[in-house]
């Protein structure tokens, strides 16, 4: 998590508004740019299949910057982030149908209430810290797992719910191509809030509340209140990208909000990298595309004699499954502050090239 | 009112209940040893069903010697998980020594779907009578057995602990490690026979839960319910989790109970023990007989 700077010699900040400046060089801001227009004119070159591949790194970055929020920079665990993300699916749903209040409105509106049924799963929260949460957050999910499947109301019971699709002055977001630029909006909304956040005295709090949180007490940090923030704060980011998820597939189904993709927003947040706000984009990245690679790794292979030895092709969903498990061990082991951090050395490398030492 | 269900849901839990303290209590020596709590619990059941499952209909060993290869190969699976995954990791925060033990949990859950396939199949039959009958309640003979095994695990254990040199090294680890490392207790390797015994005796469980329901990927349900008995009985006690596990036991079955007589809710079964767990984590975090935790700075 150690920033390193590579201003290049000579170069001083003079004040502190320059001092913590989001994007602190003429490049980076270039590259911001560059990235945004390169997203924004995506539906040019690529088909609805890299489209939708896309959207999903969108949903799932959102989701997994509020998860390194509580994990990253605050330094709890929860291990019921998928069951958030269901709520706000949900809430979404059940919002426009049962209110008619707009899809627009509709997906802020189930951040807000996702973060209220957070806060309420994260009382436990204010008093406990480490593994002892991590279990309290387990219980959430098999709680609000097992409400999905009872409220008809609210879910639709065992048939999921259907969802109406994004619609503004009148036009429908309706499609991959179109879709794409509802998600690139939230992403740039939420992601530049959560840098705003860090630079704030709260999200400083949450920090110190991470780095030793008897000396931040010390220094009056009220602990049980940042704490509880922190979760409210995860939840409404995973309730955002619940909703946004419901009115892409305009469909909501009970089981979809399992244990397995709770661990999977905890292995984007490790393999990104903790207490990186870009990481979390780039592990949303390697968890989306990390499946697609082991299909067509699979593919390459079908036909062959592994193929039938290792009866790949019937198994796919399993190999996943094990390829996830895998990364994230692999990640602990070789690579523990996450690909964020690996991006920062290749920077470095070009940077300083050839005198690197 | 139905006496008679209500009975025998009690026996259940018991019986049940004895199981969720083995597998317990395996968890807590894990934790005790070496500060892991692991996410991967269930899967050391599902693990050893599986091969033992595979010793006797595809190799047709008879019982005793499938079951024994079955509890050597679980030792070395547990010594290698710890020197290869676990050991890299000591000294990391909580989180990362969490997320990877759910990283292994995920890995073998799929990796077993894979090899065995996804649906639930029955051990050969092992005891030559089916059922007995215990004070008018038919009761199966694997279920009278596994209450057998779950008590010799119990003495077995509390012998370990109090007698054997090696159950005093890990105690004294578990108290202190520079100081048992002082005293030329050696440290890594209590870490690696802690996750040794450790699966070991949940394989024995999952052998005996296989031989009643069958085996399938249902079985890594027990990794997680072990958490409500684990909390309750206090997370570094071996007795509390015994204790905590039955308890948890009869509580399932009562809530089932009550769920089918008067409630109707359905599903009362899975969920109760979670609510009793947060129930447990708001009121008395550190459990019956869990060491309180304070800080000083």
């Amino acid at each position: 998590m150690a920033n390193v700077s590579l201003l290049p010699a000579g170069d001083y900040r003079t004040t502190y508004r320059a001092d913590t400046t989001i994007f602190p060089t003429r490049n980076s801001r270039i590259a911001l740019w560059l990235g945004l227009a390169l997203v924004a004119a995506s539906p040019l070159f690529f088909g609805r299949y890299e489209l939708s591949l896309l959207i999903n790194i969108g949903i799932m970055g959102i989701a997994a910057l509020g998860l390194n929020i509580l994990v990253g920079f605050t330094g709890q665990i929860s291990i019921g982030h998928a069951a958030f993300f269901g709520v706000g699916a949900f809430a979404s749903a059940w919002l426009h149908e049962s209110f008619h209040i707009p899809v627009w409105a509709c997906i802020p509106l189930a951040g807000v209430i996702t973060a209220v049924v957070g806060l309420v799963f994260g009382a436990p929260a204010a008093r406990l810290k480490g593994l002892y949460l991590a279990i309290a957050t387990l219980a959430a999910q098999f709680i609000l797992e097992d409400f999905f499947a009872r409220a008809r109301w609210f879910t639709g019971g065992v048939a999921g719910r259907l969802t109406e699709p994004l619609t503004l002055f009148g036009f429908a977001f309706d499609r991959e191509e179109t879709y794409i630029y509802v998600v690139l909006f939230f992403v740039v909304v939420m992601f530049l809030g959560a840098a705003n956040l860090m630079r704030t005295r709260d999200g400083r709090a949450l920090v110190a509340v991470r780095d030793h949180y008897l000396s931040a007490e010390i220094m009056g940090i009220n602990l049980a209140y940042y704490r509880t923030l922190s979760f409210g704060i995860a939840s409404l980011y995973a309730g955002i990208g619940g909703a946004l998820y419901a009115h892409y597939l305009m469909f909501v189904s009970v089981e979809a909000f399992n244990i397995l993709f709770s661990i999977q927003f905890l292995g984007m947040v490790i393999i990104g990298g903790l207490g990186s706000i870009m990481g979390s984009l780039m592990g949303a990245a390697f968890m989306v595309l990390l499946p697609e690679v082991v299909q067509s790794a699979a593919e390459a292979l079908s036909g062959s004699a592994i193929d039938r030895l290792l009866r790949i092709g019937g198994s796919i969903s399993y190999l996943r499954e094990m390829a996830i498990g895998a990364a994230i061990i692999a990640f602990l082991i070789f690579e523990p502050d996450g690909l964020a951090h690996r991006w920062r050395l290749v920077k470095a490398y070009w940077k300083l090239y050839p005198y690197s030492h | 009112m139905d006496l008679a269900l209500l009975f025998q849901l009690t026996l259940n839990g018991l019986i049940v209940g004895a199981l969720y303290g083995v597998v317990a209590m395996s968890f807590v020596l894990i934790y005790k040893a070496s500060q892991v709590v692991n996410f991967a619990q269930g899967e050391f059941l599902l693990v050893g069903a599986w091969v033992c499952w595979w010793f006797l209909t595809d190799w047709q060993l008879p019982f005793w010697a499938g079951f024994l290869f079955t509890l050597a190969f679980m030792t070395v699976f547990g010594l290698v998980l710890q020197v290869v995954v676990l050991r890299p990791l000591i000294g990391e925060p909580v989180i990362s020594v969490i997320m990877a033990t759910i990283g292994l949990g995920i890995f073998f859950q799929a990796l077993m779907k894979w090899i065995f396939g996804v649906f639930a199949k029955p051990f050969p039959p092992i005891f030559p009578v089916e059922r007995v009958s215990v004070m008018g309640l038919e009761v199966q003979t694997v279920y009278l057995v596994s209450l057998g095994i779950s008590l010799l695990i119990m003495i077995g254990f509390a012998w370990f602990f109090t007698a054997s040199k090696h159950g005093l090294a890990m105690r004294a680890t578990a108290f202190d490690q520079q100081v048992a490392q002082s005293l030329g207790v050696s440290v890594p390797r209590v870490f690696a026979m802690s996750w040794a015994i450790s699966a070991v005796v949940s394989a024995v469980a999952g052998v005996v839960v296989g031989v009643v329901n069958g085996v399938s990927s249902a079985l890594s349900f027990y990794g997680i319910k072990v958490f409500p008995a684990v909390i309750l009985g206090g997370l570094d006690s071996v007795l509390g989790a015994v204790l905590g596990g039955i308890i948890i036991g009869l509580l399932e079955n009562w809530a089932h109970y009550l769920d089918s007589q008067w409630l109707n809710w359905g599903n009362m079964f899975q969920i109760a023990p979670f609510y009793a767990l947060v129930l447990i984590l708001l009121l008395k975090p550190y459990g019956l007989f869990g060491t309180k935790n304070i800080e000083r700075v």
